[in-house]
């Protein structure tokens, strides 16, 4: 392998990992502080890669603007979605909301079929000098490349900002560990709870219209691949550490690319290195790479 | 001297067990108010019920002349209770200074935040030394000294307790005592539910004693203190 390939290989690399990432950070929040795996997590997605699609193609929005308006727009169905799904089971046994978040998948899913329709769109809402391929010494790098890592970039340095610099992400962090204290603390317990749904989803919407415009289309059963990788990346950084799914996000997209790029023979194998990392890391460190502290038992 | 606290017949269920049966008391204006007890006297669900974190029970708690029974704990907590709850429960991923924060999460008043952290600091020290440690590093009396001073942070008008002194060393609860009454100095009420009879009866001015549930017996602190009774079966005394 030729050292421009490696350098190309590590960017798609880094990209793949920010996009996982981003996504990984809702599992890892909401889980945090329910104890819930939100399946739902990658159709919420979904739904704001069509909303951007839509608020473009049929309102004629600009392509800016329609992102943004998609992205509200998950925020917005990740806060329903809390509200009509999985707040009345807070206190209900797990094994209950674990099933109902599978169901809210499985809804939206088809919701999206029935209204959208099952074919697959394509996707080229953007400008055209996203397109363009700059050619840096050997490695030929497209300007969409640097667009989606400058925005992956951005949005974990605020949302690692909005987290340890703000009282909202104080009380973030505090809820995660401890739900009744932190309502002695005069905080309302579910606006805080409805906050992380809407910003994990906003993320997730995010990542899911970069994709789209990497992998240029959208169909209903889109979330579902990016979901579980970065489920699998939450796992990896320590399921309910926010640091964690980052960083598990960008381990995954790098070894994903970087196996494929030093064994191009298994590049059909792509999608099982994610489940084999998984597998070897639930055998020697099932916590995960980073501590979280668990809640404490009364 | 006004009542700001009187709770009326309550009762706590949880499922089949009733927990907390009829209990009334009434807590005056800066005064220092005990519940003492042994395990399972309902001490801690009464704090539960009062503080809104109890969801199933039944009665009367009148604060500050408004029934608060139906209120969530948010609410009763920004109307100026505080509870310090059993087993400290302090933010472990948080610094010392977050859980402080915390304390004070929906507070405005800068200038007041301030000046209530400064109070704190000056009851323990040793907190302003390990402002940026995390909450989870500290040792099991500077998690109490923090689980006080945050419940503190939003300025309350009536501290609530639940076994400051359990697990601490002698040394050390007698630093948590003398700090309780350095707090009814600043003229705030506090209502302190201990299992340290002598030590919470010392520095009271009321006190209730309850027995699987019930209030069996109460008066004055120190009336209490030297009761046959109380002697006998709190303090390890053969009559």
């Amino acid at each position: 392998m030729s050292a421009s390939n490696l350098i190309q290989d590590l960017i798609n690399g880094i990209l793949l990992g920010g996009l996982y990432a981003l996504i990984a950070v809702g599992y890892t929040m909401v889980y945090g502080i329910l104890r819930l795996i939100n399946f739902a997590h990658g159709d919420i997605l979904m739904m704001g890669v069509y909303f951007a699609f839509y608020f473009i193609s049929a309102f004629t929005m600009p392509w800016w603007l329609g992102f943004i308006v998609g992205i509200v727009g998950a925020g917005a169905l990740g806060f329903m979605v809390e509200r009509v799904a999985y707040r009345p089971l807070r206190n209900a046994p797990r094994i209950s909301s674990l099933i109902t978040a599978i169901g809210m998948s499985f809804f939206l899913e088809s919701l999206a079929v029935v209204v959208f329709g099952g074919i697959p769109k394509s996707f080229n809402l953007y400008p055209k000098f996203f397109s363009r391929i700059l050619i840096i010494g050997h490695t030929r790098i497209q300007v969409l490349t640097f667009f989606i890592l400058g925005v992956t970039l951005l949005l974990m340095l605020a949302l690692v900002w909005l987290l340890y610099k703000t009282k909202i992400g104080i009380a973030m962090r505090a809820i995660s560990v401890d739900i009744p204290t932190t309502s002695l603390m005069g905080a309302n317990v579910d606006n805080i709870i409805s906050l992380t749904f809407i910003i994990g989803s906003m993320l997730a919407a995010t990542s899911g219209i970069m994709w789209a415009m990497r992998y240029p289309q959208v169909q209903p059963y889109m979330g579902f691949v990016p979901g579980l990788k970065a489920f699998i990346a939450a796992v990896i950084g320590g399921i309910g550490s926010v640091p964690g799914a980052l960083v598990g996000g960008f381990l995954l997209g790098m070894v994903e690319i970087l196996i494929v790029g030093l064994f191009p023979n298994l590049a059909g194998y792509r999608d099982a290195f994610a489940y084999v990392i998984l597998i070897v890391l639930l055998m020697f460190r099932p916590s995960g790479i980073f501590k979280v502290y668990s809640e404490q038992k009364v | 001297m006004s009542e700001i606290l009187k709770v009326e017949e309550l009762n706590v269920h949880y499922g089949a067990i009733h927990a907390v049966k009829g209990i009334s008391i009434t807590v005056n204006e800066g005064k220092i108010v005990t519940l003492i007890g042994a395990n399972g006297a309902g001490k801690s669900s009464t704090l539960g019920a009062i503080i809104g974190l109890v969801r199933s029970k039944k009665g009367k708690i009148i604060y500050d002349g408004k029934e608060i029974i139906h209120m969530r704990a948010d609410a009763i907590v920004k109307s100026g209770i505080a509870l310090a709850p059993e087993g400290r429960r302090i933010f472990p991923n948080l610094t010392v200074e977050e859980n402080l924060r915390m304390g004070a999460y929906f507070r405005k008043d800068e200038k007041g935040i301030k000046r209530d952290l400064d109070w704190v600091l000056d009851l323990f020290p040793r907190l302003g030394e390990r402002l940026k440690q995390m909450g989870g590093t500290l040792s099991g009396g500077e998690q109490q000294m923090l689980a006080i001073s945050r419940a503190l942070m939003s300025d309350p008008k009536i501290l609530m307790m639940d076994e400051p002194s359990l697990g601490l060393a002698p040394l050390l609860v007698k630093e948590v005592f003398d700090v309780i009454k350095k707090i009814k100095q600043e003229g705030k009420t506090v209502l302190l539910v201990e299992q340290n009879a002598a030590a919470a009866l010392a520095i009271a001015d009321y006190g209730y004693v309850l027995e699987t549930g019930k209030i069996v017996l109460e008066g004055k602190g120190k009336k209490l203190l030297e009761s046959d009774d109380v002697r006998q079966a709190y303090l390890g005394v053969t009559v």
